[in-house]
């Protein structure tokens, strides 16, 4: 092969790396971002129906139930104007309280409620997540 | 009094790093040897004052002072004597101390270990390095002065997160560090062969050891990392695609890039520019970990309280060094020149085609980390990008890379034909490709599964791992064919090559740990009664319990859990719940009892209220999980051994005077 040839050729399979690359990026966040919203969009219809997202806020207090498996839990998630209720099974992490902050990644269901996958709250006690943070100010922001 | 000595000598240690950075690159430019003579005393006096400043606020710590509110708020006189120390790095001006240490300690390191240097080379690097301790001193002087009093005195101190009271801690963050930061000499070697305009195959032999040390350190530090999650977060993961483990991972996958493509540089001189490109490139990540982890735009273990002053700050030093490189590098590189010619299948093009697949890797995780930050930033909402993404992207641009590295080595460097490297692989390859596919089959009976399990994921991860194994083989063969006394073979083999292969069959001991588990982990969260009995992959487990010990600084609830086989003990778990005196803070403390081929994991989840003592308990079976971490630490030994080659201890003088080409001739017969 002359010079110029083989230049073309690297030059063709490097653009078709990235090509693949970027196809492969692309593809993979269309399907695994989530969004996230507070409880007052998920009350106004905002939220989508039929994938995954996340909301934030506080656990209402009172508002923790387990059903008798001792696993199942019910909770509700508010930003002190609307709330959602969460039902979760699994092991909740350690600094889940009711009261402080949460975040849950879920799906709604046709029965209103949001039918977690995973939990996460915050690291340290003096840590809010910054999604739960948020929806509280954008609750109050909206008198 | 004591901790504004600290201050003080921070402040000196500022000036020392200003003027090391000015001075001697001034000096290496106008040829002086006056100025670049002064390189190496002030790399060790900025050394000697950054030392003395550490040196104070761990005292401070070890004393409780409460009076300096940095050791106020990470620290209590509860807190062992061990965690007391490593809260030193448990807060975000600690951590940058830690970090401007780490960084004096290398200049110091260098100033010490480059006797053999050309002068102007020595001062060049010293002071890029300089320049850059002088950013993160100023950095802290104005924005983090981990020596800030509090007045009044608090009485006690609020204590370190319970998280990071682990020996893992202890040693996970300087590790880590090491890393990072040691890819500052690498960038610094790189900048001075582009200001001297001189890049040539002994500058790619000088900054190579130290490159390699730099990788060894991070890659502990990673390993580490992940070992701390797995036993301390207490639901058994071991990577979460935390966008701090990220942090880290990125510039870990361009440091990989960087040896090896550092390789083709020293011994065929070509690459040059991508060299240089890959360095400045690795430790801009390095920058930019530390820029995600300390200015608390993520949310994370790692985050600390954040202050957006200091977010700027880091952002505005991050766009300044990479801004200034890359225009460097645009200005110096046309004269660098492209260096050796090689053919489309040679071990060139092969190290070249990972070297993109890792670079691609690392752009991909790249932006799966900071498209959140960039769709926060723009307005359009926050979201999240899950770990599904980063397998989805991950896996597929990690299979062919591990294909090629197992011809790399096969491979002769310039030209090599297609059928001699098919001929040399195929049965090697045939034989992975069949053990693969069959083991599954007889996986469900050797541990114990209800089914065999073959999925096409389990036979790829097998299969790539076979592979490497195989790839080292035929080397190994190749390399002892012939005749001749084999003990004599073996030593004539340089510390280098075993290096190599050593730290690839690491990989091939990673994916199979990292096959293994993902394959057949049993996972089983269930409520227990005491005295409720699970039965999970041929062993079974009795819950006897939860009873209240008190420990130094916390009371544990700790359960109790015995793990029978067939009938006859195995072990007594201990997994803990813990409440921490002064946070209150609750943390969940696995239990595990590692094996070669298994890991017993147990952990608490809560107690069930209204119950005669119930909890909800964790139980895991993860096979060959420790292969992970086992892994890791053969890549590490691996690069050990090969900066223990003998090569990079010549000091004659010799070997600069050759200069470029006659250099590449040597090696060249070296190495074929």
């Amino acid at each position: 092969m002359k010079p110029r040839q083989k230049r073309l050729v690297y030059i063709v399979v490097a653009l078709a790396a990235v090509g693949v690359a970027v196809a492969l990026v692309l593809n993979a966040l269309k399907d695994n971002v989530s969004l996230y919203f507070t409880p007052t969009q998920v009350y106004n219809r905002e939220a989508p129906i039929d994938r995954s997202f996340r909301i934030g806020g506080l656990v209402e207090a009172g508002s923790m139930k387990r059903e008798g498996d001792g696993l199942t839990v019910h909770f509700v998630i508010t930003d002190l104007k609307k709330s959602l209720p969460v039902v979760y099974k699994g092991i909740l992490p350690d600094l889940f309280k009711e009261g402080k902050g949460v975040v849950a990644q879920g799906k709604m269901e046709a029965d209103g409620v949001m039918h977690a996958s995973e939990v996460l709250a915050k690291h340290d006690e003096n840590y809010m997540p910054p999604e739960a943070a948020d929806a509280l100010k954008k609750a109050k922001s909206v008198q | 009094m004591i901790p504004e000595l600290g201050h003080f000598s921070l402040i000196i240690a500022l000036f020392l790093a200003m003027s090391l950075g000015v001075l001697s690159i001034l000096g290496a430019q106008r040829n002086s040897r006056t100025l670049m003579g002064v390189a190496r005393p002030l790399a060790y006096g900025m050394f000697v004052f950054v030392a003395l400043a550490f040196g104070v606020l761990a005292h401070a710590f070890l004393s409780n002072d409460f009076s300096v509110l940095y050791v106020a708020q990470h620290s209590n006189s509860q807190l062992p004597g061990q965690y007391r120390f490593a809260a030193i790095w448990g807060g975000h001006e600690g951590s940058l101390l830690l970090w401007a240490l780490l960084l004096s300690v290398w200049a110091a390191s260098v100033a010490t270990f480059s006797r053999h240097l050309p002068e102007e080379m020595v001062a060049r690097v010293l002071g890029v390095m300089g320049l850059i301790e002088a950013g993160f001193l100023l950095f802290m002087l104005l924005t983090s002065n981990p020596f800030t009093r509090l007045l009044p005195a608090a009485a006690d101190g609020a204590d370190l997160n319970p998280l990071l009271q682990d020996p893992g801690l202890v040693i996970h963050p300087p590790m880590l560090y090491m890393g990072y930061v040691g890819f500052s000499v690498a960038y610094a070697f790189a900048i001075s062969a582009l200001l001297g305009g001189k890049l040539d195959a002994t500058w790619a032999r000088w900054s190579r050891p130290w490159t390699t040390v730099a990788w060894v350190f991070m890659t502990i530090g990673i390993a580490l990392g992940s070992g701390w999650a797995y036993y301390e977060l207490g639901w058994g993961g071991w990577w979460f695609w935390d966008p701090v483990e990220n942090a880290s991972f990125m510039p870990w996958l361009l440091g990989t890039a960087l040896i090896h493509s550092l390789a083709v540089t020293e011994k065929r001189g070509a690459f040059k520019s991508w060299t240089v490109l890959l360095a400045i490139g690795a430790f801009s990540l390095s920058l930019l970990g530390t820029f995600l982890v300390r200015s608390g735009v993520l949310t994370s273990v790692h985050s600390f309280a954040s202050d957006p002053k200091r977010g700027i700050f880091i952002l505005g030093f991050l766009v300044l060094v990479v801004g200034a490189s890359l225009l460097l590098f645009a200005w110096r590189a046309p004269k660098v020149g492209l260096g050796g010619k090689f053919d489309m299948l040679s071990r060139e093009s092969l190290l070249l085609s990972n070297n993109v697949l890792l670079s691609v890797a690392s752009a991909s995780v790249f932006v799966g980390t900071l498209y959140p930050l960039f769709m926060d930033a723009l307005g359009y909402g926050k979201l999240s990008v899950g770990a599904p993404y980063f397998q989805a992207v991950f896996v597929p641009l990690m299979v062919p890379m591990v294909f090629m590295m197992g011809l790399g080595p096969l491979a002769r460097w310039k030209k090599m034909a297609a059928p001699d490297l098919v001929s040399r692989v195929k049965w090697g390859f045939a034989g992975a490709l069949a053990v693969a596919l069959l083991l599954p089959l007889a996986m469900g009976k050797f541990l114990s599964l209800e089914s065999n399990k073959w999925s096409p994921l389990i036979a790829l991860g097998l299969l790539m791992s076979f592979w490497i194994i195989a790839s080292v083989v035929i080397s190994f063969r190749q390399r002892m064919a012939g005749e001749g006394d084999l003990a004599q073979k073996l030593r004539r083999q340089s510390l280098s090559y075993y290096g190599m292969q050593f730290a690839h069959l690491g990989i091939a001991v990673f994916i199979i740990g990292v096959t293994m588990v993902k394959g057949y982990e049993t996972e089983r969260d269930v409520r227990m009664n005491v005295g409720d009995t699970l039965a999970a992959g041929g062993y079974e487990f009795r819950f006897n319990g939860v009873s209240q010990v008190p420990g130094p600084n916390y009371v544990s609830g700790m359960g109790s859990v015995t793990v029978s086989r067939n009938g006859r003990l195995v072990t007594e778990l201990h997994p803990e719940k813990r409440v921490y005196n002064v946070s209150g803070m609750p943390l969940t403390e696995a239990s595990i009892q590692p094996g070669l081929f298994r890991d017993l994991y147990v952990s608490l989840g809560e107690p069930i209220p209204e119950s005669d003592g119930a909890w909800a308990v964790r139980i895991y079976i993860k096979p060959f999980v420790d292969w992970i971490w086992a892994g890791c630490l053969m890549m590490a030994l691996g690069g050990v051994l090969a900066i223990s080659d003998r090569r990079y201890r010549i000091h004659n003088k010799a070997v600069i005077r050759a200069g470029n080409d006659a250099a590449v001739g040597n090696l060249q017969g070296q190495t074929s």
